[in-house]
């Protein structure tokens, strides 16, 4: 119903005014979803970032409200330019904070500020849109039909965000798009009214955000693979999914690393010092070392150093991905660092699940290496269990000498100790030993055999770590890493797993 | 709110679950969108002996001196314990190409895979039969000092075990740990405490409350007047109520007995929760033995004991006494013709409404009623992952009407990925028997294949994509329901007592479609015919 003294509105301006309140209604929950879902993901604990996100949005639009007042005149302008600077901030925002994660030091800051700074436009949009149609309804119906279009924007961002544009868009281009859906809004309004001053400046502004959201939409897939790269804050050279793990290479400068579902599996630079002290032990003490066995390792970095022993006559590596094996077989670059010990003749590759393969595999090895990745899960719980033990302690020659990798006997004193009591509760003789890898920290194997493993080694010359001297020290823990009493780790209690997922926990947090 | 999501998510999974399978709501034949098969107990042979469309015997054969009818786990069992006699003058005529009974298994490239029962507790001190045998197939790797056995640890089932989806995340146990209030959780310790008394109990008679085999609890009526009413009525009358709890019980009861607590005799209720006492050296009594084909393992070793004296596609369609022994009449589906076999004593190892159909004189059937299944094998190219503690053996939704699934490779594998096969587990306990079968049979594979991946996906939308291959294997008849007073039930009492030379041997007779109790009644009716026949023999049974 229209009030006799209002002049009647151009339909064709009321409409476009009337459908960008609900864009840019739907516009603005968007971004406030972003946020929330983007705190979440990257620090963790969603109720609290989503209540913080949330709160602080709808603050910065009471902020928003309040500043409208200080708009005296060109409403019209003032609101074209607020959609442009939303389009900019709201449609970067998603790829923003994804790169910027890893770079800035307080990442909240940057978060808030960005959250504050859209909520503050937003809240400006609705009561400079109410200011422009004044004139255009009477202040029932425009506040009527003003607010029932903002409710049914919120409306349709919450249904479009879970169900449709995370899971098909993705939030980088989530993000793009909706932008372009404020900054179409600003070029819309800016068309129509043809007689505003400083009209071709906001146009020049507008098409220059559009064009920068429709250039980042088009990169969307380079700036999620960039992303990936600033979360590893190393250039990515490799990434792909292979059935049972993501593997990620990463290089900066010389240093070349390998990640496995996120975890640091080694860097070019001190590998040698993890695989000295994994090889070198376990073959110094067992006098021909001729049949030696490998679980895990499938970077060929461990099998490198037991090939360089001319005693070795034969390699068994048993390594579950065929995919990693074929990379580092294959990659130059790789295949320089393990000196091609994947192609020897000397060694068999098996890929398969070393936890079925042991059970039905024949000795006798001279020496047996377990490099497994650390019991981050109750699957890989199972490779450090008194059942497995068994099996290996079954393929040890009767003067055969093994080591595990134990992680770290620093962070987690329990889990590691826990190795050692369940390799002897397998019947085998242990000894401890840790080394620093500067990449890792404090790392932990454990030397376990069928008699109790001498003190004597005999190292080759030429290597760039360990001597005689240095190897000794290896066994020595100080009180924070010393031995203390632990369950033994079985198939049906999987201690490591939860003292690991304890201990970690606890150093992390 | 997280709450409400979760019970209305949980309410349109069962009203969706609930109406489809009640209505046939995807009643136009749904095309499979996955390889599969659709599959189950022949119901062929099996209406074909309920329509008794068998060509009469053309001549009479002299048998071995002892026949076994019916190649389930109670036939088997019988078997086993005769020749772990020494006892090797029998045969086991199997109606199905297979023995094995529900215990069956299936494989394909990924894994072995059970069809039906997948798992067996460590059996208590009162199972000694039991025992024996799974000494002999090297289950039982030592004692312990105090002389308990000590179970293979590749066998008992590994860590984790179960696992709960609760509130939009998994959590260890099949009890909800969170977001109880506080009178639901004193409800829940109470009725454990309970549970706990009710385990350690033992009658007037000096045997336990609760035992398995169930012919080892004592007969005090202090603890069997609870068969008198329904464990719903019991768990009501002491004020049991809160939803948690009875979610719980629902779910127990469903898994073990494929009935609903307000059908179940509150002694067998009472049953589940306290007559498990494994008796094991290690710390694994509350565990459970399983193994990638589930108890297609048992079965796989036991008919490989029994050889070629196990007949398959042969259906016994009558037995009855003669002068002097019994004449088993037989159809041999490969060559279409029926013979009559004379012996000396028979064991009818087969479910009651079939020995009744056989035998006159075997007793009624009003007492025995049967649960369907259907059960699904999901062929996936990962594994389900999901908020809150990693993929268990067993991981159940309190969102679902299904019973959810355990994962085949658990036991074998340390890959926390790749393909594995999922079998799904749906009792459809919430209809009347009878409609429930008739819906099994109409359903398409299609139908079916929608029904369990939207149940599946629902639960994990990770395995959008994922899945390979869904195989639909159909139980008209899977378990005995102890409804309730099913302890004094006189057409099972009759058909307990059985008569030389016919003996009697299944888990309908003790009521409970468990394997101890088909073993159980298998070995009994064996020690029984050994008696009969003047065959010595040192007894097992307690």
């Amino acid at each position: 119903m229209q009030s006799e003294t209002m002049p009647p509105p151009s339909r064709a301006h009321t409409a476009i005014l009337l459908v960008s309140v609900l864009v840019v209604a739907t516009c603005g929950l968007i971004y406030e979803l972003l946020a929330g879902t983007l705190a979440s993901y990257l620090l963790g604990d969603s109720v609290t970032q989503f209540s913080i996100v949330i709160g602080s949005y709808l603050f910065a639009m009471g902020v928003g409200s309040y500043v409208s007042r200080y708009v005296r005149r060109d409403e019209i302008g003032a609101f074209i330019r607020v959609e442009v600077l939303i389009a900019a901030l709201g449609g970067w925002s998603a790829a923003g904070l994804f790169l910027l994660f890893p770079l800035v030091d307080d990442f909240r800051l940057v978060l808030y500020a960005l959250v504050l700074a859209i909520g503050v436009l937003v809240g400006l949009e609705i009561p400079l849109l109410i200011r422009i149609l004044r004139h255009r309804y009477p202040f029932r119906d425009l506040v009527s039909n003003v607010l029932t279009y903002d409710y049914v924007g919120a409306l349709v961002a919450s249904l479009l965000f879970p169900l449709v544009l995370v899971p098909r868009l993705g939030m980088i281009r989530t993000g793009m798009v909706f932008g372009v859906a404020n900054v179409l809004v600003a070029i819309a309004l800016t068309w129509v009214l043809k007689e505003r001053r400083g009209r071709r400046l906001d146009l020049a502004m507008a098409f220059a955000v559009l064009a920068s959201l429709l250039v980042g939409l088009s990169m969307a897939d380079r700036l999620q693979q960039m992303s990936e790269v600033a979360f590893y804050g190393e250039g990515v050279i490799y990434a792909h999914s292979t059935s049972y793990q993501r593997i990620v290479l990463t290089r900066r400068a010389s240093d070349l690393r390998l990640y496995l579902n996120g975890n640091l599996q080694f860097s070019s630079r001190d590998e040698y010092r993890y695989h000295e002290a994994l090889v070198w032990p376990v073959l110094g003490r067992v006098m021909h070392p001729r049949n030696v066995l490998i679980l895990g390792g499938g970077d060929g970095l461990a099998a490198r150093e037991v090939l360089s022993d001319p005693e070795v006559a034969h390699v068994t590596l048993v390594d579950l991905d065929p995919e990693m094996t074929r990379l580092f077989r294959n990659n130059a670059e790789l295949v320089a660092l393990n000196r091609g010990s994947l192609s020897s003749p000397r060694i068999s590759v098996i890929n398969t699940d070393a936890f079925r393969w042991v059970r039905q595999a024949r000795g006798p090895y001279d020496a047996v290496i377990a490099d497994f990745p650390d019991p981050t899960a109750y699957s890989l719980g199972k490779l450090y269990t008194e059942s497995f033990y068994r099996e290996l302690a079954r393929l040890l020659a009767p003067d055969g000498m093994m080591t595990v990798q134990s992680t770290s006997p620093l962070i987690a004193p329990r889990t590691y100790w826990t190795v050692a009591t369940t390799l002897e509760a397998a019947g085998l003789k242990t000894r401890g030993y840790h080394v620093y890898v500067p990449s890792f920290g404090e790392w932990g194997y454990t030397l376990a055999a069928h008699y109790p493993p001498s003190d004597t080694v005999h190292l080759p010359p030429g290597l760039r770590f360990l001597d005689a001297r240095a190897e000794r020290l290896m066994f020595e823990f100080p009180r924070d890493m010393a031995r203390r009493p632990t369950p033994v780790n079985r198939l049906d209690n999987q201690a490591l797993v939860r003292s690991f997922d304890e201990e970690w926990a606890h150093y992390e947090s | 709110m997280k709450a409400e999501v979760t019970r209305r998510a949980c309410l349109t999974a069962s009203a969706l679950l609930g109406s489809a399978l009640a209505t046939g709501a995807c009643s136009a034949l749904a095309p499979a969108r996955w390889p599969g098969t659709l599959d189950g107990a022949d119901f062929t042979r099996g209406h074909a002996l309920r329509d008794r469309r068998f060509p009469a015997p053309r001549a009479t054969v002299q048998a071995a001196k002892l026949v076994i009818a019916g190649g389930g786990v109670a036939g088997l069992a019988a078997g086993w314990r005769l020749l772990d006699a020494g006892f090797d003058d029998f045969e086991l005529l199997e109606l199905e190409d297979r023995a094995g009974g529900n215990a069956r298994s299936g494989r394909n490239a990924i894994s072995a895979y059970p069809l039906g029962a997948h798992y067996l507790p460590i059996p208590n001190r009162e199972a000694g039969a039991l025992r024996r045998m799974l000494g002999q197939f090297g289950m039982i790797v030592g004692t312990d000092a105090a002389g308990a056995p000590i179970y293979d640890p590749y066998q008992v089932c590994a860590d984790l075990d179960e696992r709960l989806f609760w509130r939009g995340a998994w959590q260890e146990g099949l009890f909800p740990q969170t977001g109880l209030s506080v009178a639901e959780r004193a409800q829940h310790d109470d009725f454990e405490r309970t549970m706990a008394m009710f385990s350690a109990a033992v009658g007037q008679d000096g045997k336990p409350a609760f035992a398995v085999p169930i012919a080892c609890s004592s007969q005090d009526p202090a603890f069997t007047a609870l068969d008198r009413i329904s464990f719903a009525a019991w768990l009501d009358a002491r004020g049991w109520t809160s939803a948690p709890l009875r979610a719980y019980v629902r779910y127990c009861c469903r898994d073990d007995y494929g009935t609903e607590p307000g059908e179940v005799s509150a002694w067998a209720g009472v049953h589940y929760f306290a007559a498990r006492r494994g008796w094991s050296g290690a710390e694994t009594r509350d565990r459970e033995l399983t193994w990638p084909e589930g108890n297609g393992r048992l079965v796989a070793l036991m008919t490989a004991q029994l050889g070629d004296r196990i007949r398959p596609a042969q259906t016994v369609f009558g037995a009855a006494r003669a002068d002097d022994g019994a004449t088993i009449n037989v159809f041999d589906h490969h060559s279409g013709t029926s013979r009559a076999l004379r012996t000396q004593a028979a064991i009818l190892a087969m479910p009651q409404f079939v020995a009744a159909r056989i035998c006159p004189g075997v007793g009624g059937t009003k007492g025995f009623s049967y649960a369907p299944w259907v059960v699904a094998n999901v062929s996936t190219s990962r594994h389900p992952r999901g908020p809150g503690v990693p993929l268990a053996w067993d991981n159940v939704s309190a969102a679902s009407d299904s019973l959810g699934y355990v994962v085949a490779t658990h036991q074998t594998d340390s890959g926390g990925d790749g393909p594995t096969v999922l079998t799904w587990y749906m009792p459809l306990s919430a209809m009347p028997a009878a409609e429930a079968r008739r819906v099994m049979l109409n359903r398409s594979l299609g139908e079916w294949q929608d029904l369990v991946a939207s149940d599946l996906l629902d639960l994990h939308p990770d395995l959008e994509g994922a899945i390979t291959r869904i195989d639909v294997w159909r139980w008209g008849h899977a378990m005995i329901r102890p409804t309730t007073g099913f302890l004094t039930d006189p057409d099972r009492l009759a058909a307990q007592a059985g008569a030389p030379p016919l003996f009697r041997a299944h888990s309908d007779l003790s009521g409970m479609s468990i394997f101890e109790e088909a073993h159980y009644r298998g070995v009994a009716a064996a020690e029984a015919a050994m008696r009969h026949l003047g065959h010595p023999f040192e007894s097992l049974l307690a």
